[in-house]
């Protein structure tokens, strides 16, 4: 992954194929394209090291609009295809690109499976709380009472929060970010490319089609301060349009509550340091929801541990050193000579 | 198989009677260790220089309850002096460990057979369990069959009571006596057993000589109780082999150390990625240990991922290989049309069982040709080859990565729980010696695009992530042939399915011709097969021959495409006969491609074809009543 030095990083468009985009006008996709060619532009990576790997939907069309190279392969797959090609050359930088019928419903299981084992991957889970492709039905992710196409009286499933469900299957860097903070996006995703595993992250996506404004409770920007709250390694919790909120551990119900600094004698050293390496405390901020409590927008939890392609290695490296070659393993136990 | 214990000649006491050939069953319960006891004769028999086959037949519960008739666990060995290629039909030996085995296992055994009962095991519970109202042993129901009832758990007991296991280690070592006796009755070496009980219970010396000591005890009583009628045993001498080392191999092993072979003779690295299913789960687990060799396998969280997750390993330069049974093999059915479409190497193994749905687990069945040939939405031609016999593996396994790496394809190689577990002798061959086929990917960015094809093969050009220039996409959606641009257009998307099917179609330009295995060239009968019952008609057609019926024995381990002449070949019989352990599947293949008159002969137990089964009905479509 690391790239050789070049005298001049490739630009963001240098990042983008000859391919007319066909996402809506408006979509937000557009904004997360950005930010990866932004990201890969930034961080001088190489096209030909670079792959991207999608599923179906709208979201996995993005390989096309790349330069670099691109499977676009079937429904909710995609980890496993990822996992394949880091398991053939783990130098390569694999990013999975899904969307939340696709990483969530259909592809459910290989999603939990690629995050507990941990293989180098950027997984970009483009939410929009709807099957967008298939002309917005109602997703994993959409709030209970969803009218759409396939539930005109409301939809009655219990959505998935996709950072909870990231956290309990295990992953070990969870992060969220906002299809407009194009900045931010980036600078999360330069986080989650230089991390050694499986780095998971949740885009909130307008879909303008299907679920306009379906996010706009928290990412309007009159509400943007007031209801969300940017984790920031090291730094309080605190949030608001005066800066004066912020996340107090409420130890008798365990969980968060919100606090006003300066009121009931409550001050900053009351508020949570956000530390990115505590599990639990990743768990608390990623089950927020307004608008009683604010959004967690960052990077909820990052924990390094060995990825599972160079544990694979490992082990191979380990057997094959004094290991026996192949024609004397067909050998191995008991063998007869039949002399003619 | 000719030779029968009931032909007992004058031979002087004091001498070993010679057979040609015999065929043994151990039988008794999942606990009892009869694959082992099985396995273990079989080896001493290869030490001897027989030809042999072997047939294991267990249950798929892994502990059921003991005594229970569905507990019952079997290893069936054929041995001879002459060339083999089946387990045999009917024992005329079975060894029976409890009621339930003898309840399951009588109705094989050949009329007049040899009965080796542990009448110890007798016990009115056991045979309540088994389903006996009265004790066989005793109530004349064996009469016309030689029973050897023998105190065989007090024997063992006493033969290990030196080494102070508890009652029920002392009782596992009946297996042993009962290996032991029948080492003695054919004149086996105990010696390799021996080296292999100290090596298995190295840690565990009082085991190890425990079941030393239940082996010799049982050979001892075969050399002195004077068994009724059994003189000095037998012997059955060595065949003709052809010379050079031998081991006995499995179909999952030749299949597994075939992949090893076949990535090393392509110079690509292998990414076994696979889900645990009866029967294949053998080829995960031989394959996980050999990552001295560089061998990655990867054990996916469904049978999808592990599908995916191959054909992921193949587009990053590696060859991706899963293996499953029918239904797993179901769930990958997507996957593999995109492999497909996106013409990419992919190796699938599909040991068949017993189906429909989960069916037997531990059966076999040939039922999945269809579904390898036809078995996936829309247009989707790919490789379909099939393994004849467990040694055969390896040299099929080694074919399905030359060609799918060489047309860039999936292929399907179909096995089944039958060639998986049973084993024959194999001349280890020289990996270092067998022809290389080595991949060269693309690097040459000037006029690259990912669909271009290689004008002989119509393969596609195989790149690498990783390769500088050669950046491209490629996925499920149809692609211009000219630009490998994504394209709806009508004309493209007829073109590009007739050159996907043309691709596989051609194939059959580069196989040899399809062989008659035995029987003349035309005539009035062709025995037509694929897979595991090539040892079953070829020996049925030897049988027949030797009553002057000349038939012929055709056997297609390509089943897509098939062989150039297959047509002119057919052709010149009048009647052609398809064996199947399925309800017909290559005959309507045959049928609907060569307008021939094929007919079935088809069988669906879950047990493989008895060579009398198909030689009666070679008599019978021949109008001969012998």
């Amino acid at each position: 992954m690391t790239a050789t030095p070049r005298m001049e990083n490739l630009k963001p468009n240098d990042f983008a194929s000859d391919q007319e985009v066909r996402w809506c006008p408006g979509c937000g996709d557009y904004a997360i394209l950005k930010a990866v060619q932004r990201t890969l532009s930034e961080e001088g990576a190489q096209r030909e090291n670079t792959v991207f790997v999608s599923g179906i939907g709208c979201s996995s069309r993005l390989p096309y609009y790349m330069s670099t190279y691109g499977f676009h392969t079937i429904h909710g797959r995609a980890p496993a295809f990822a996992t394949g090609i880091k398991l053939t050359n783990p130098a390569l930088d694999v990013w999975v690109i899904t969307g939340d019928g696709d990483g969530l419903s259909i592809g459910g299981n290989h999603l939990m499976h690629v995050l507990r084992r941990n293989v180098d991957l950027q997984i970009l889970l483009f939410n929009n709380e709807t099957y967008g492709l298939t002309k917005g039905q109602y997703s994993p992710t959409s709030r209970p009472g969803t009218r759409s196409p396939s539930s005109p009286s409301g939809s009655l499933d219990s959505p998935f929060l996709p950072c909870v469900l990231a956290l309990g299957a295990g992953a070990n860097f969870v992060a969220r970010g906002v299809d407009t903070a194009v900045k931010d996006l980036s600078a999360t995703f330069k986080r989650a490319r230089s991390f050694s595993g499986t780095a998971f992250i949740e885009i909130f996506q307008n879909c303008l089609v299907y679920n306009d404004k379906v996010f706009s409770n928290f990412t309007d920007r009159e509400v943007t301060s007031e209801l969300q709250v940017v984790t920031m390694h090291g730094l309080p919790l605190i949030f608001g349009t005066e800066k004066n909120k912020g996340l107090r551990f409420d130890p008798v119900r365990v969980e968060l509550e919100v606090v006003t600094l300066g009121e009931n004698g409550i001050t900053e050293e009351d508020v949570l340091v956000h530390d990115e390496t505590n599990r639990t405390l990743a768990a608390l901020l990623a089950a927020m929801q307004p608008p009683n409590h604010p959004m967690a927008i960052g990077i909820l939890y990052s924990n390094s541990v060995a990825t599972y392609e160079s544990q694979v290695y490992s082990q191979i490296a380990a057997a094959r050193n004094g290991g026996a070659n192949l024609d004397d393993v067909i050998r191995r136990g008991h063998t007869w000579r039949v002399n003619g | 198989m000719e030779g029968s214990l009931r032909s007992s000649d004058k031979t002087p006491k004091n001498e070993r009677e010679t057979r040609d050939s015999v065929i043994i069953r151990f039988a008794g319960d999942s606990g009892d260790g009869m694959q082992l006891t099985g396995s273990q004769f079989a080896l001493s028999s290869a030490i001897v220089g027989n030809d042999l086959a072997t047939f294991p037949d267990f249950p798929a519960e892994i502990r059921a309850p003991a005594g229970t008739t569905f507990g019952v666990s079997a290893f069936q060995i054929h041995f001879s002096a002459q060339h083999i290629l089946t387990p045999g039909d009917e024992p005329e030996v079975l060894v029976a460990m409890n009621p339930a085995a003898l309840k399951v296992h009588l109705t094989d055994l050949d009329p007049g057979g040899m009965i080796v009962i542990d009448r110890d095991s007798f016990s009115e519970k056991n045979l309540r369990k088994a389903g006996y109202h009265t004790n066989p042993i005793e109530d004349q129901s064996l009469e016309g069959y030689r029973v050897l009832a023998l105190d065989m758990s007090r024997l063992t007991q006493a033969a290990v009571k030196p080494f102070g296991l508890s009652q029920k280690d002392s009782l596992r070592c009946k297996n042993m006596w009962a290996l032991g006796l029948m080492m003695w009755m054919y004149d086996r070496n105990r010696e390799p057993t021996i080296n292999w009980l100290q090596q298995k219970f190295a840690n565990r010396s009082e085991i190890a000589g425990a079941n030393i000591a239940a082996l010799n005890a049982g050979h001892a009583f075969g050399e002195t109780a004077e068994l009724p009628d059994l003189g000095q045993g037998y012997a059955v001498p060595r065949a003709e082999i052809a010379p050079g080392e031998y081991r006995a191999v499995t179909g999952s092993e030749a299949l597994a150390w075939g992949l090893a072979a076949g990535a090393h003779l392509a110079d690509l690295k292998l990414v076994f990625a696979s889900y645990p299913i009866t029967p294949a789960s053998n080829l995960l687990h031989i394959l996980a240990g050999l990552k001295a060799q560089g061998i990655v396998t990867f054990q996916a969280e469904d049978e999808i991922a592990a599908a995916c997750a191959a054909i992921g390993a193949s587009y990053a330069g590696s060859i991706g290989v899963t293996s499953s049974a029918g239904p797993g093999v179901a769930l990958k059915t997507e996957a593999i049309g995109l492999a497909v479409v996106a013409e990419l190497p992919l190796i699938v193994i599909n040991s068949q069982r017993s189906g429909p749905s989960t069916g037997m687990p531990t059966k076999a069945e040939q039922s999945d040709l269809f579904q390898a040939v036809h078995g996936r939405n829309a247009d989707t031609p790919l490789v379909v080859l099939a393994a004849h016999s467990p040694a055969n593996c390896f040299a099929m396994a080694i074919e399905a990565i030359r060609l799918g790496t060489k047309y860039m394809t999936p292929v399907i190689l179909l096995t089944d729980g039958y060639l998986a577990n049973a084993s024959e002798p194999w001349l280890i061959p020289n990996i270092e010696n067998l022809e290389t086929f080595p991949v060269k990917f693309h690097t040459e960015p000037n006029g690259f695009h990912p669909f271009m094809r290689n004008e002989e093969t119509l393969a596609r050009a195989w790149a690498v992530p990783g390769t500088p220039g050669l950046e491209h996409r490629i996925g499920g959606l149809e692609k211009d042939y000219s630009t490998s641009n994504i394209s709806y257009d009508p004309a493209n998307h007829q073109r590009m399915t007739e050159v996907r099917a043309k691709k596989i179609s051609g194939i059959a330009d580069e196989l040899a011709l399809q062989e008659i295995s035995f029987g003349p060239s035309e005539g009035s009968l062709a025995v037509v097969g694929w897979g595991s019952t090539f040892g079953a008609i070829e020996e049925a057609v030897h049988a027949v021959d030797e009553e002057g019926l000349k038939v012929a024995h055709i056997h297609i381990d390509y089943l897509n495409p098939m062989p150039k002449n297959m047509a002119s070949l057919l052709s010149g019989y009048k009647s052609i006969l398809v064996p199947e352990m399925n309800s017909g599947q290559l005959v309507k293949l045959l049928r609907s491609a060569y307008l021939v008159p094929a007919e079935g002969l088809n069988k669906v137990t879950g047990q493989p074809f008895k060579v009398k089964e198909i030689s009666s009905a070679i008599r019978a479509k021949l109008g001969n009543k012998k």
